[in-house]
Formats: structure tokens, C-alpha cells, sequence
């Protein structure tokens, strides 16, 4: 009991962190901190979203950064036809992703392990060289967002501390959504799908429906983040679908604890603060950040909560 | 008589050249315990995986309770209510023994595409797992970790997810194997009970235990049926003696 | 007709080089179950080493051959000291630490040559056109390529086949523990495999670096198309990646060469222009995707037991 209560407590406290920043940033007149934090909730989120299919579903996506763009083309580019409005331009970020996820995930459940891992990586950067060809919309420079999603006065996404609450709030909203999901029948049966896909269908459970459901569920709560992320940066261009991105969210996964709710949160809080650390120290942090990768995977088993845990229990 | 609850007609597979099951017809009456025997690499559990739609036939066909069911997947015959236990133990190792058999029932209750309610608070299935580990004798084990159960637990747990799924027939793949001389009693006992609740297809090297508990026996020898009847005519089979005479211990025992 | 039969051979050339990558991907996973991202940056040292010794040494055959045994020792040294260690582990793992070997070597990269890419020059005698038809001329280094890499792959061929040795990486294909029971020496051979694996992605690199710049992340890109033709040609099967190679790289340069003109009939001009560029960059995906449909497993699997 008492593992529990050290990563449970040190979840709280990073939780605590996260709601009060502004006022922190407010006080301070610190303004970074809190456009640094915003990136980090909606790539918080982005990892979530990989870790239901990872973590709970034992599918190894080596594409979702994909989602990222493509909730982030949806907003751009109807922004860039005038429609402005947030209650068109997210619910169709959502339904994008929804549907790129179900092809994408039709295809790539046909096969299993290293198959999906290239499988999935392969497609995602197919979307990444769609994007490039897009002439219209910035092709290769990618496109500039001149408004914000419109709200119609619910909401002002231009205003940095609604939009980093509204991040917030979608970040809890899909861990909680997570929670409920995971612990579900749905839940129960995708995760023994990942434990022993062959007894599960001796005991009468079709696999792959279960999984490609689950798979679109990841996109589409992914799509959100994209949507996100475009709106954070007034940008969106296909580097935020590169192959790369997809494995920064994979290690923020790993790093923070596969197959846990807060986990994915504590990762991406982690890696991103790190990635920005090393950056200031020297221009060449991947030379550092890549060895520690190399490290966590050898040695810190189960992430930053399996380390908490094992810390927990001396 | 009635239509059998089973029926197996003219079954072939081959592996490359080899005939792994050949022109296997066999019938499993509704309250049968119908045991197949054979020296090893008699086909036996090939011919299993077939019953069962893990291993597609290339001629013959199957049919449960009348419905043909020679060319649906797995998931589909289980839910016609056949239910299987593998001959090495495959159950999910990071779920809890209650878990392992809830499953099992969820999957014959209702639709699973249930995304928000708590599936471990739902009383049905949480009774019928409990009900079905109590019936195998693994009540006080529900809550442990299906890794930290010994391999007898772990066998009677597999009896018990066959049963939560409430099968009209159980297929059981070697259920003894690996047990103690204990741990085996103990099996054959529940068998004994189950038996009178539903049919059974038992494959089995426990000689004793297979002549104690069948209603009749198939014999399978090198894929091939040589003789089908009850315990009594099949220990006075000249045509089985003549199988397992290079063989004789696997008759006496299997150790 | 002569832009048909160049493009042709630039397909062959293209597909051929995508082989010897893939070739090495496939046989480190085949026999050592490794997946290896940082495949991709071996070819991207290939080209480094290449450029730099080609510059120091002045001579571009003697700069190749230095590359050449850099990539192959660079590769033995990967294995000793890291990738060693991640055999026997999840599939996740080899991702995720390989994936941090490429961030290193990209920025290792940065850091010695410069975020500026390098240029490869060819000596004069490796630029003339070569006739190979009446009236069709074809660039003499991309000739060669196409001869040096029919060679390697036959020898490749020849060596899996035929040698002891090759014997030997069949049995560890099929069967680990029987390798071991022979006493035979099965580090080195993984080790030997992964450098095999590593000075194969090398040639390729160093012979596509005068073809293009060499440059950071240059073997990104290419390392997921050979990941296609993994998946077209079926794991593990040497024939297959051949195969499967050739057909990619057919696709994409004749569909880069001629579906804009294609699409230019059926839609108008504008539309076409639009949505040319995409489409031909996708065209392998949809073949890949056409393949998992009809074949998961692949179009040439390696033989199961």
C-alpha cells in the first residue's frame, strides 16, 4: 500500500502544479512558463491518448503523431476558407482523425508486433508527404493560422490563461475518460486482448473489433490534441507529424510509466522540461538526450511510476 | 435417436505431406463424456484446434447440435456454446483468477462495447465468476494474480473459465497433464461432478483416469479413428492392443 | 521512349540501392530478432565517411572502399557496446533505444561536419553517358551502381545459400538454440551479421551520396521505405526484400516521372498539378496497404517450419 502512496502523492503534487502555473506565471510576470506548460499539457494529452492503445491495448503505434496533424490541418485549413468557428472546426479535427484511425487501424490489425510498428510508421508518413504536397495550404512551409478557433464568446482561446485551462481541462477530461474506458467491460476485454489475444477468443471475444474500436477512440482524442497544438502556435506544418514527433510521444509513454493513467502526464512533463533544460545547456542536447533514452530502456523498467512504485516500497 | 450434440464428419488435414487428421467422423451425444486416446503425435490435439476453429480442415465438417459450424472462427462457436481448455495453460497471467473467469461470462453476456461503467462493480458477472470458481473449488484464490497461482490452480481455473461461458460442450485438451498424483484425484473428481452437467470431449494420456470417467472412447492412431466404443469393448480391442503394444506404458501410464 | 527507358533504369537503380538497405534491416531482425532504427543513420555515416575520405584521399574509389570498412567497424562497435544488450528484450525496447541512437548520430553529425549537407563530387570517368541503346545514353555512375549492386546482392545470394557460414544464418533464423548446441560461437556470428547489416546500409549510403547531398537525416526517410518493402516482401526473407525493393522502386520513380502527366488527362490542369505531388508520394502506402488487404504476411514470406 504504501508504493501506492508515494506515485500517488507525487502525481498529486505534479497534478497541484499544473492547475495553479498561472497564478505562478501571473505573479512571477513569468510569461515562458506558461507557453511552455501549454505545449506540454496538449503533448501531455497526445501521449495519453497513445497510451490507451500502448499501455492498455499492447499496440505499439509508431505513428500518432499523425493525428497531430491531422486535427492541426483540420482547424488550419478551415481557417484558411474563413470558417473560424470552434464548434466547426473541432468537431471535424475529431471526425479526421476518427476516420484516418479506422482505415489506418483496419490495415495495420491485420498484422501484429514489428509488422505494426512499421506498418503504422510507414502510413503516418505517407500523411506527412500528403501534407507536403499540399500546395494550397503551405506544402512543405506548412500554413499559418491568423485566428484563433472561435468560440463565440464561451471561450477566448487568444487569451494564454483560458487557453491553457481549456488545455487542462481536455487533458483531465480524457484521463478521466481514460479511467472509465480502461476499467470498463470494453476496457477489460482490449486489455486482455493485449495479455492473450488467443485465450480471448476461445472465450468467444472477436479481436480485432475490439481493438480497431479502441485504436479510432486514441486517434480521434489525439485529433483533439492536433487541434490543440495548432491553436497554441498559430502554425501548422507537416513537421508536426514527422516520424520523430511519433517517437518523442512513444517515449514519453515508456518514459513515464506504460500502461498507467497519470503516467504518460509525468513523461511528458519530464521529457519536455528535460528537452528544454539540455537545450539551454547546449546546443547539441540530442547528443545527451539520445544515450538517456538508450539508458531508460535498459535499466528503468515500467517509467518514472515503476521507479516511484519500487521507490514506495524501499 | 436424437440428433448428437456433436458431430464430426470425414475430417481431413494435412501439414505439408502429412495427413494430421484423416477422415476423423465422429459423435458426441448431448450428456455424453466422449474421451479421445492415442499414442503421441496421434493427432489428437489437431484434431481439437479443428473442433474448436483455431485450425481450419481442408475436407469434412462439423456440425453442434445440428448447425454446421465447420467454417465459423472461434469466437463465433464459442457463443454456440463450445468451450475449450488448452492443453498448456493459457490463461491471462496479469489478470486475477475472478477476472479470468468474469470474462469469460462477459463475453456470453451481452454486448462488451460498454465504455463507461465500471465492468468489475457489475454484480451478474462478478456472481457467475464467483459461481464458477466455488464449482472448481478456487473461491479463496479469486482476488490473487493469475502468475502467482501453481499449475493445479491454474488448471482448475482454466475448468472454471470454460464453465462461466456456460457451454452446452466442453473440449478439454489433456487436463491432467503435468498434475500431481493429488492434484490428478482431485481433477477426476471434478470432472465426475461437472459431467452430469454438461457433455464433454476429453483428449487425454491418463489412462485410468480416461477408463474411470468415459461414456465411450475414440482412438486415434496416426490420425486416423481405429476404434470407437465403450471402455469395456476398447480395452478388448485387438486392433488398439496391436496400436499401443510398441507403446504399452502409455496405456498402463503416463508419467 | 527514351524518357521511358531512362526512368526505367533509375527505377532499377533506385529499388536496387533500397535493397542492400533493406537486406541488412531484414537479416538483423531475421536472425537476431533485433529492430533496428538506427539502420538509417548507418546509412547516413556511409555517406559521411564517404565524403570525407573521398576529400581527404582525393581518389572517390578509394574514399568508397575507406567508407566502406568505417561503416562495417562503426557497426561492430554499435553491436559490442549497445545493441548487444537489447536482444532477448520487447520489440518496444529495440524501438525506443535504437530511436535514441539516431537522435545521437544525427547530432553527432551536426556537431562534426556541420548542420551544412556535403557534397560527393565524381571523377570525370564516372560521368560520361554511357550508350546502352542505340541512341539512349545513360549516366555511367548510376550504370555502376546498378552493376555493384546486382554483384552484392548476387554474392549476398551466393553467401546465405551456399557458405557454411550462410548456412549457419539460416539455422539461427529457424532455430536459436540449435546453433548453440553446435558450439558454434553465436556472439560473434550476431555480431559478424550486424556488420554485415551495417556495411551493406553503408554501400548504399555512400553510393547515393554523388546523387544527392549528404546530409542530416538522410537516411530517415529511406529507412521507412525500406520498412515498406519489409512489409511487402514478408519478414525475414532475403528473396522477398529483393523483390520487393525492386518493385518499390520502380513505383516511385516511374509514378514520380509520370502520373502528373497521367493525372493531367483524366483531371484538369490545375487539379492535377495539385494533387500530383501527393499522389505519387503515396503511391507505395496504397501498394503496402493493397498488400496487407490481399497478403498480410507479405507477397514472399520467409518459409516457416
Amino acid at each position: 500500500m504504501k508504493s501506492l502512496s508515494v506515485s500517488k502523492a507525487v502525481t498529486a503534487l505534479m497534478l497541484a502544479g499544473l492547475v495553479l502555473l498561472p497564478l505562478y506565471s501571473q505573479l512571477s510576470g513569468n510569461i515562458f512558463i506558461l507557453t511552455l506548460f501549454t505545449r506540454i499539457i496538449i503533448l501531455a494529452l497526445a501521449a495519453a491518448s497513445l497510451n490507451l492503445i500502448m499501455g492498455f491495448g499492447g499496440m505499439m503505434s509508431f505513428g500518432h503523431a499523425a493525428y497531430l496533424g491531422i486535427g492541426g490541418y483540420a482547424v488550419g485549413m478551415l481557417a484558411q476558407e474563413g470558417i473560424g468557428s470552434g464548434f466547426i472546426q473541432f468537431p471535424v479535427a475529431l471526425a479526421a482523425s476518427a476516420i484516418y484511425a479506422l482505415v489506418i487501424g483496419a490495415l495495420s490489425l491485420r498484422t501484429r508486433g514489428v509488422y505494426f510498428i512499421m506498418i503504422t510508421l510507414a502510413f503516418a508518413q505517407m500523411a506527412y508527404y500528403v501534407a507536403s504536397g499540399l500546395a494550397r495550404y503551405g506544402g512543405d512551409d506548412g500554413l499559418t493560422i491568423y485566428n484563433r478557433s472561435d468560440f463565440s464568446g464561451l471561450i477566448n482561446l487568444g487569451n494564454r490563461v483560458q487557453f491553457y485551462y481549456l488545455c487542462l481541462a481536455c487533458l483531465f477530461g480524457v484521463i478521466f475518460l481514460i479511467w472509465r474506458i480502461v476499467n470498463s467491460r470494453f476496457g477489460l476485454v482490449v486489455q486482455g486482448l493485449r495479455s492473450n489475444e488467443q485465450r480471448m477468443q476461445a472465450i468467444g471475444f472477436p479481436a480485432k473489433r475490439y481493438q480497431l474500436v479502441c485504436f479510432v477512440i486514441s486517434g480521434t482524442m489525439c485529433g483533439l490534441a492536433g487541434a490543440l497544438l495548432a491553436n497554441n502556435t498559430d502554425f501548422v506544418s507537416p513537421a508536426v507529424m514527422y516520424w520523430t514527433r511519433s517517437g518523442d510521444l512513444m517515449v514519453m509513454v515508456i518514459l513515464g510509466g506504460m500502461g498507467t493513467l497519470f503516467g504518460p502526464v509525468m513523461g511528458a512533463v519530464v521529457f519536455l522540461l528535460l528537452e528544454e533544460l539540455l537545450s539551454q545547456i547546449t546546443e547539441y542536447w540530442a547528443l545527451i538526450m539520445g544515450p538517456l533514452l538508450l539508458l531508460i530502456v535498459l535499466f528503468g523498467r515500467g517509467g518514472i511510476m515503476g521507479v516511484l512504485g519500487r521507490a514506495g516500497r524501499g | 435417436m436424437a440428433e448428437p450434440l456433436l458431430r464430426v464428419e470425414k475430417l481431413v488435414r494435412r501439414f505439408g505431406g502429412i495427413i494430421a487428421t484423416d477422415n476423423v467422423s465422429l459423435d458426441v451425444a448431448s450428456g455424453e463424456l466422449h474421451a479421445i486416446i492415442g499414442p503421441n503425435g496421434a493427432g489428437k490435439t489437431t484434431l481439437i484446434s479443428q473442433l474448436t476453429g483455431h485450425l481450419a480442415p481442408h475436407s469434412g465438417s462439423v456440425s453442434l447440435a445440428g448447425r454446421d459450424i465447420t467454417d465459423l472462427p472461434a469466437y463465433r462457436r464459442c457463443a454456440l456454446g463450445l468451450a475449450r481448455s488448452f492443453q498448456i495453460t493459457s490463461l491471462l497471467l496479469d489478470f486475477t483468477a475472478a477476472d479470468n473467469v468474469a470474462l469469460a461470462a462477459q463475453a456470453h453476456a451481452g454486448t462488451s462495447f460498454r465504455f463507461f461503467a465500471n465492468a468489475r462493480k457489475e454484480k451478474g458477472l462478478r456472481d457467475a465468476a464467483h459461481a464458477a470458481l466455488d464449482r472448481v473449488g478456487l473461491l479463496h484464490r479469486a482476488d490473487v494474480v493469475v502468475s502467482r497461482l501453481s499449475h493445479g490452480e491454474r488448471r482448475e481455473l482454466e475448468l472454471a473459465v470454460a464453465l462461466a461461458s456456460k457451454p452446452k460442450l466442453l473440449l478439454l485438451d489433456e487436463p491432467m497433464a503435468g498434475l500431481g498424483v493429488t492434484e490428478s484425484q482431485r481433477m477426476v473428481k471434478l470432472l465426475q461432478e461437472l459431467r452430469k452437467e454438461v457433455s464433454i470431449v476429453l483428449v487425454e494420456h491418463d489412462m485410468p483416469a480416461v477408463f474411470a470417467l468415459a461414456d465411450r472412447i475414440t482412438v486415434l492412431v496416426y490420425g486416423r479413428v481405429i476404434a470407437s466404443g465403450d471402455p469395456a469393448a476398447i480395452r478388448a480391442n485387438e486392433d488398439v492392443k496391436r496400436a499401443y503394444l510398441g507403446d504399452q506404458h502409455v496405456v498402463t501410464h503416463h508419467g | 521512349m527514351l524518357l521511358v527507358v531512362e526512368q526505367f533504369l533509375n527505377g532499377l537503380q533506385f529499388g536496387l540501392l533500397l535493397f542492400l538497405l533493406a537486406a541488412g534491416l531484414t537479416l538483423v531482425f531475421g536472425i537476431m530478432d533485433l529492430v533496428n532504427l538506427a539502420h538509417g543513420s548507418l546509412y547516413m555515416m556511409g555517406a559521411y565517411f564517404a565524403a570525407t575520405f573521398a576529400a581527404w584521399t582525393g581518389s572517390f574509389v578509394l574514399g568508397a572502399l575507406m567508407a566502406l570498412g568505417a561503416t562495417l567497424v562503426l557497426g561492430i562497435v554499435l553491436e559490442v557496446t549497445a545493441l548487444r544488450h537489447l536482444y532477448g528484450r520487447d520489440h518496444l525496447d529495440h524501438v525506443l533505444a535504437t530511436f535514441g541512437l539516431i537522435l545521437f548520430f544525427n547530432e553527432a553529425v551536426r556537431l562534426i561536419w556541420g548542420p551544412a549537407g556535403l557534397a560527393l563530387p565524381l571523377p570525370a570517368w564516372l560521368t560520361v553517358p554511357v550508350p546502352i541503346l542505340p541512341g539512349i545514353h545513360y549516366p555511367a555512375y548510376r550504370l555502376a551502381i546498378i552493376v555493384v549492386a546486382l554483384l552484392v546482392a548476387l554474392l549476398l545470394y551466393l553467401g546465405v545459400m551456399r557458405t557454411r557460414i550462410g548456412m549457419l544464418i539460416r539455422a539461427g533464423a529457424s532455430n536459436r538454440e540449435m546453433i548453440g548446441a553446435l558450439g558454434i560461437n553465436i556472439k560473434l556470428l550476431y555480431t559478424l551479421v550486424f556488420g554485415l547489416g551495417a556495411a551493406l546500409a553503408g554501400l548504399a549510403g555512400l553510393m547515393q551520396a554523388p546523387i544527392l547531398t549528404v546530409q542530416i537525416g538522410m537516411g530517415e526517410n529511406i529507412l521507412i521505405l525500406a520498412f515498406v518493402i519489409i512489409v511487402i516482401g514478408g519478414i525475414g526473407s532475403i528473396r522477398g526484400a529483393f523483390l520487393a525493393a525492386i518493385f518499390v522502386g520502380m513505383i516511385d520513380t516511374l509514378g514520380r516521372a509520370f502520373l502528373p502527366n497521367l493525372l493531367r488527362q483524366v483531371l484538369s490542369g490545375a487539379a492535377a498539378s495539385t494533387a500530383a505531388p501527393a499522389l505519387s508520394s503515396m503511391l507505395i502506402y496504397l501498394l503496402m496497404a493493397i498488400v496487407l488487404v490481399v497478403r498480410p504476411e507479405g507477397l514472399f514470406p520467409a518459409n516457416r517450419r
